[in-house]
């Protein structure tokens, strides 16, 4: 039953991207034709292909995906580096500045949930903070740090603390008490009573905002990539747009999405792993 | 004389409501247990029998007056008062061997794994939870097998005393019956001391040594503490047709029904002596009332005063 459901949505699934892969393609095809025949390299040269005659078909793309992903860690000077690399570099910032986050938006949303005060005393900060587009906070950082790589890592810092920390101060205060009262009928001390009761018990709460937090980053960092260049896949969309090579870009553009979701998954597990039925 | 084992002297809990106002749950509670005794209590609902519990495990504070366990003041919690809530509190991402566990492991931090997890079975093959279902999450388990789930994890601990918030509450009649049976036995086996809290008149009756009748709130009061004159071991066939059964069944009905609204209405009388509920036998072979020894004692402690 579930079963056949499943496999009735992939299908439906697999009959909607061929529908969308032949659109793309019929469109760029009989847009180029109907340019009105070849065009000569010197037409092409000069853009006379008009602007949507840019855009490349999937076969295309297809085929730009399969040379790129058949050589992902190629590294053949600064403006050509395998995708793979590429990613990587994103994935290391990302990583870098979500782990910092994690490391204070954890305890210190401990602090905050277990303690009415704190929250009522931090809770205009973090309303303050919170809006402000993190690539705001860029040239400051820039400025401050005087690094780049640094100044990247600091944005996605800065983007994925918020709702790590909201989400585990809202999750540790939302704690039953019932299950607080269980550890002090049986003599927990507070360290044991937090690892033992608390963070379970708030885990799925936690897990949500970190999952959030991963998915913002990874947003975040493709911009930020862009602003200041160098490495990273946010750098090569903007470089292969310069170079107007629409096919890596929008081979790029899927690979993002991809790795996004790859992460994604990770925190789903995650949360999967957590999650408790009452 | 003795101090008792549990002594409540007191006793009493006000809440703040509205402005410069507060209401009284509960005054001038004072009552004592004995080692070893299994003693109900029962009063409507909202009189504050969770509250008097609570403040027994020492997870609540009383506004005034004092609970003393064995010579000692009560506190704070402590694993010498285990405690079954009424909702059971099992912790929901442990199954309910690790449930177990958990309650030994805070008792004996010393012991090693496997004399934790032999000495966890123990109690929970005592409920009838073994072959599989400990393995289980309690979302995975019935309202029945949670209960045994969480008088397992209490028992475990062995504490001297053991409070028990309306444990059946939630249960059907059958399961109710294996699971009453199941805790006498335990109960007899140990040798702990029982408060029980129920709002089931023929549970009582079937478990306790004692019923202390609560009063209607605000100003709720232990009003009286009625002796089950029925000897044990109590089958619940054969009890109704005890002599005492029907006397101390109707005793218990007419005050839930008339008579805790009444002294709820009478005027209060204040002052901060120290008066045990009037024991009454409604069960004894005579109807005159047993000479009360208890109230004769001398005040102990008195806040209130
Ligand atoms: N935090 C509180 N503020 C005000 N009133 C309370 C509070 N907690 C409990 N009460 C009152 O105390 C009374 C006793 O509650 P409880 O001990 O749960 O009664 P019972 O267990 O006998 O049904 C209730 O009438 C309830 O309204
Ligand atoms: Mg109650």
């Amino acid at each position: 039953m579930t079963r056949s459901y499943d496999f009735r949505a992939l299908l439906l699934s697999i009959v909607l991207l061929i529908t969308l892969l032949g659109a793309w393609e019929l469109a760029t095809n009989t847009q180029a034709q109907g340019g009105g025949g070849e065009l000569t390299e010197y037409e092409r040269l000069m853009g006379a292909g008009s602007q949507r005659a840019g855009v490349p078909p999937p076969s295309e793309v297809i085929g730009k995906a399969w040379e790129e992903l058949s050589d992902p860690f190629h590294n053949t000077g600064a403006n050509d580096k395998g995708i793979g690399i590429q990613i990587a570099y994103s994935l290391m910032r990302v990583l870098s500045g979500y782990f910092l986050a994690a490391l204070i938006a954890l305890p210190v949303g401990f602090l905050i949930g277990m303690s009415p005060l704190m929250y009522k005393a931090l809770d205009p900060f973090i309303q303050v903070l919170r809006p402000i587009s993190p690539l705001a906070w860029m040239p400051l950082a820039l400025f401050i740090i005087q690094d780049s790589e640094a100044s990247s890592i600091f944005v996605i810092f800065i983007c994925s603390i918020w709702p790590m920390l909201i989400n585990t101060a809202f999750g540790v205060a939302g704690v039953r008490k019932d299950w607080v009262n269980v550890a002090r009928t049986h003599e927990l001390g507070p360290l044991k009573t937090a690892f033992q009761v608390i963070l379970p018990a708030a885990a799925p709460t936690i897990v949500t905002g970190m999952r959030i937090s991963i998915g913002i980053a990874w947003l975040v960092i493709v911009a930020a990539e862009m602003l200041v260049g160098g490495t990273g896949i946010g750098y090569y969309v903007w470089n292969e747009w310069n170079n107007l090579d629409l096919n890596s870009v929008i081979f790029s553009i899927l690979m993002i999405g991809v790795v996004g979701m790859a992460l994604d998954a990770v925190f789903a597990r995650l949360q999967r792993f957590v999650t408790y039925t009452e | 004389m003795s101090q008792p084992f549990l002594q409540i002297d007191g006793l009493a809990k006000r809440f703040p409501s509205g402005k410069d106002d507060t209401l009284t749950v509960f005054e001038n509670v004072d009552f004592d247990i004995e080692k070893g005794e299994f003693v109900c209590i029962i009063g409507h609902s909202g009189c504050g029998k969770s509250t008097i519990m609570n403040v027994l495990a020492g997870l609540d504070e009383p506004t005034d007056g004092v609970v003393t366990m064995d010579g000692r003041e009560v506190s704070g919690p402590s694993l010498e008062r285990g405690v079954v809530f009424q909702n059971y509190s099992l912790l929901p991402w442990l199954t309910a061997l690790k449930n177990v566990t958990f309650g030994v492991k805070a008792r004996h931090p010393d012991w090693s794994a496997e004399r934790i997890r032999q000495h966890s079975y123990k109690f929970l093959e005592m409920v009838g939870l073994t072959n599989g279902a400990e393995h289980r999450k309690p979302s995975q388990l019935s309202g029945g097998m949670r209960q045994r789930v969480s008088i397992a994890r209490a028992f475990a601990t062995e504490p001297k005393l053991l409070l028990l918030d309306e444990p059946f509450g939630a249960l059907d009649a059958l399961t109710r019956g294996t699971i009453q049976d199941e805790l006498l036995r335990i109960w007899q086996d140990s040798g702990q001391t029982v408060f029980m809290i129920t709002h089931d008149v023929d549970e009582a009756i079937l478990l306790a040594d004692r019923i202390l009748l609560m009063s209607n709130g605000p100003f709720a009061q232990v009003a009286e503490s009625v002796v089950i004159d029925i000897p044990r071991p109590r089958k619940r066939t054969e009890m109704v047709h005890h002599p005492a059964y029907y006397k101390i069944r109707n005793h218990l009905v007419d005050f839930l029904s008339s008579r805790s609204a009444e002294i709820a209405a009478s005027p209060r009388e204040k002052d901060g002596s120290r008066r045990q509920p009037p024991t009454v036998r409604p069960g004894a072979e005579d109807d005159s009332p047993a000479p009360d020894a208890e109230s004769a004692r001398p005040h102990l402690v008195s806040l209130a005063g």
